[in-house]
């Protein structure tokens, strides 16, 4: 007599605890602290909060250790606890303006006041293994020269005095809430950016790559490229004044793009625009090149077809969340649609057959 | 933070509220996908978040839940949803069809009918059943607003030209009171009779954001032609456990010659025809 497999609940249970025991690993190796993680793994700090839309590093370098370094797996677990947190308002804008840079590069000009700072950065290192690290990570201390102490500009600002770039629309309005609300198309430029900002890192690099490559080409500079802390305000109504919430680490990027004009704008240069939560300026230069090419129809450029002009195609194949969710469920079970398939497809091949003799 | 910090049933009661408003709008216009800003879960999405969202928003501290994956309550990822609104909602539970409230299901209506008051939610991964004729959504909701279904039908018409046959066995699309082109999700055509029926069905699509509703005894048909009608079709065997002819059933490969075995994917349905034969 043949009986059912039971034992769903077991089979979970045992599997949570074997889960624990691989996520600690050897035990006679020392644990990973989540502070360790934090100050060693800031990078890969960086990209949970960016893509868990949640700045918190101590939380995400939890997430991290939790998720045995499995960042995907890290960025879902910083957004379920997302949810689980009331939206209280919208700070003001942050100004970037008055970001106390630790980098600010610009590929457009040699020099511009505020100076270029290569900052903490892998650029120049040469990707040779460091087996000494292996041994000893312990570093000397970095030399230092003082802060200057005048404000570094944005060099897009110095293309805006001559009107040589594309004028922004300003408003002063609170766009929708990416998280709050339905996305629904076509969406509005500030939900396009919400959007690519916590969009898959390899997602939106892909498809800032395939613009380069002639899909949608824009001949992006980058004029700025710019990380540091910038403060957060926000109007607390009891005080009836806005306050400085805190300060967060942020990478702004700002394209150039040439344009020739179109039917409806005259020749000028164009924008496209990255910003990213942490030291995260792949992403953030990605983001700002599928900005720019998401934009063909605001500045009455010519659709060629190209995936990254395609705003329903970006807009909902972005989010890393939604797509190894909707993958991984193919492994759940699936025996009513299989059976249901195998009864079809019995069917159509016994009249196939039927068919095919009556024939000979 | 303990789970039991949470709110009842995980989200907040703003959350709810949202979601409540997206259900009696699908209720008061059946088969229409309502938009709503689907919160993320702690559950991969895919897995049963629309459903999981939709239980949470109906539920009250009284109720009693039944959770089925594939007809059957054992299944790894409903006890995975079970022991989340045990733990974040401390509610009852039941593997008896005729003793919950609230069950959520993936992939099958129960073989015991529903009766009033009981609702039905079901987990729905492409709430759009013009989806894979039509992949952007921005045209299919022009087409659902223009009522512009020919699409759909070429498809079934190309699909009998072809093979004889109508090649959808699950997810197989129905007209809901004359108006709307519905996925009923993917339960296998068998269930899609059942589709009208005395309790409250709502359906979650959580990653594509959509909630849609069947009040009941709404007139559910499933799209046919006059001389191809619809068939509600099963194998052609007995349950191998309880003997049922007339319920829905897995097949199982026993032994390594490929033997077969037929038995009710409906496990509450099995055990309870077993017990009376036993008795």
């Amino acid at each position: 007599m043949y009986v059912a497999v039971k034992g769903g609940e077991k089979a979970i249970d045992n599997a949570h605890a074997w889960l624990a025991e691989e996520r600690r690993g050897d035990p006679t190796v020392t644990e990973l602290s989540v502070a360790q993680i934090r100050e060693q793994m800031t990078l890969a700090v960086n990209r949970v909060m960016a893509e868990g839309s949640l700045y918190d590093p101590d939380l995400a370098a939890l997430a991290i250790k939790q998720s045995r370094g499995d960042l995907i797996e890290a960025i879902f677990l910083i957004r379920a606890y997302r949810t689980t947190l009331p939206r209280f308002g919208g700070s003001h804008p942050v100004n970037t303006d008055e970001m106390a840079c630790d980098r600010r590069v610009s590929a457009t000009f040699k020099d511009a006041p505020g100076g270029q700072v290569l900052g903490p950065t892998f650029d120049y290192t040469h990707r040779l293994l460091d087996f000494k690290l292996a041994a000893d990570g312990e570093v000397a201390e970095a030399p230092q020269s003082p802060a200057p102490d005048t404000a570094t500009p944005h060099i897009m600002s110095f293309l805006d005095r001559e009107s040589l770039i594309q004028e922004e629309a300003t408003g002063l309005e609170t766009p929708d809430d990416l998280t709050r609300t339905p996305l629904e198309l076509p969406a509005s430029r500030a939900l396009r950016l919400q959007a690519l900002t916590r969009g898959d890192e390899g997602f939106v690099l892909g498809m800032a790559y395939s613009t380069q490559r002639g899909y949608a080409r824009n001949h992006a500079f980058v004029a700025e490229l710019r990380i540091g802390a910038v403060a957060v305000e926000m109007d607390i109504p009891e005080l009836g004044f806005a306050i400085e919430i805190g300060e967060i680490t942020l990478t702004e990027c700002e394209t150039v793009n040439q344009f020739k004009g179109s039917k409806t704008e005259p020749p000028q240069f164009t924008r496209g625009y990255g910003l990213v939560f942490g030291m995260t300026e792949r992403k953030a230069i990605s983001m700002a090149l599928v900005d720019r090419a998401l934009r063909w129809q605001e500045l009455g450029e010519d659709n060629m077809g190209a995936p990254a002009q395609d705003e329903e195609f970006v807009l909902y194949h972005c989010d890393n969340i939604q797509a190894t969710g909707f993958l991984e469920h193919i492994k759940l079970p699936h025996y009513v649609d299989f059976q249901s398939e195998l009864e079809l497809i019995r069917k159509l091949r016994r009249e196939a057959m039927q068919m095919q003799e009556a024939a000979e | 933070m303990k789970m039991s910090d949470y709110n009842f049933a995980y989200l907040d009661e703003q959350t709810k509220r949202m979601i409540r408003r997206a259900i009696l709008k699908g209720l008061a216009i059946p088969g229409y996908q309502v938009p709503f800003a689907s919160r993320e879960m702690p559950m991969p999405y895919g897995w049963g978040t629309g459903g999981v969202q939709v239980s949470a928003a109906v539920m009250v501290p009284e109720d009693t839940l039944k959770v089925i994956d594939q007809g059957a309550d054992d299944t790894t990822n409903a006890v995975s949803i079970r022991r989340f609104f045990e733990k974040t909602a401390g509610v009852a539970v039941t593997e008896h069809t005729d003793q919950a409230n609230v069950i959520q299901t993936r992939h099958r209506i129960p073989e015991q009918d529903l009766t009033e008051g009981q609702i039905l939610v079901y987990q729905v991964p492409i709430p759009e059943p013009l989806r894979f004729l039509e992949p952007s959504e921005v045209e299919t909701r022009k087409m659902h607003s223009l009522e512009e279904y020919g699409l759909m039908h070429v498809k079934l018409y190309e699909d009998i030209a072809q093979h004889g046959a109508i090649a959808t066995a699950y997810a197989y699309p129905v007209r809901v009171e004359g108006r709307y082109v519905m996925d009923p999700s993917p339960i296998p055509k068998f269930d899609n009779p059942k589709l009208t029926m005395a309790g409250i069905q709502l359906f979650g699509a959580g990653r594509e954001q959509r909630i849609y509703a069947l009040p009941p005894y709404t007139d559910v048909v499933s799209l046919d032609f006059e001389d191809f009608p619809f068939e509600a079709s099963k194998a052609d065997h007995a349950c191998g456990l309880c003997g049922a002819i007339d319920s829905y059933l897995d097949e199982l490969i026993v032994d390594d010659q490929g033997a077969r075995m037929f038995m009710c994917s409906d496990t509450d349905y099995c055990a309870g025809r077993q017990e009376e034969t036993a008795a």
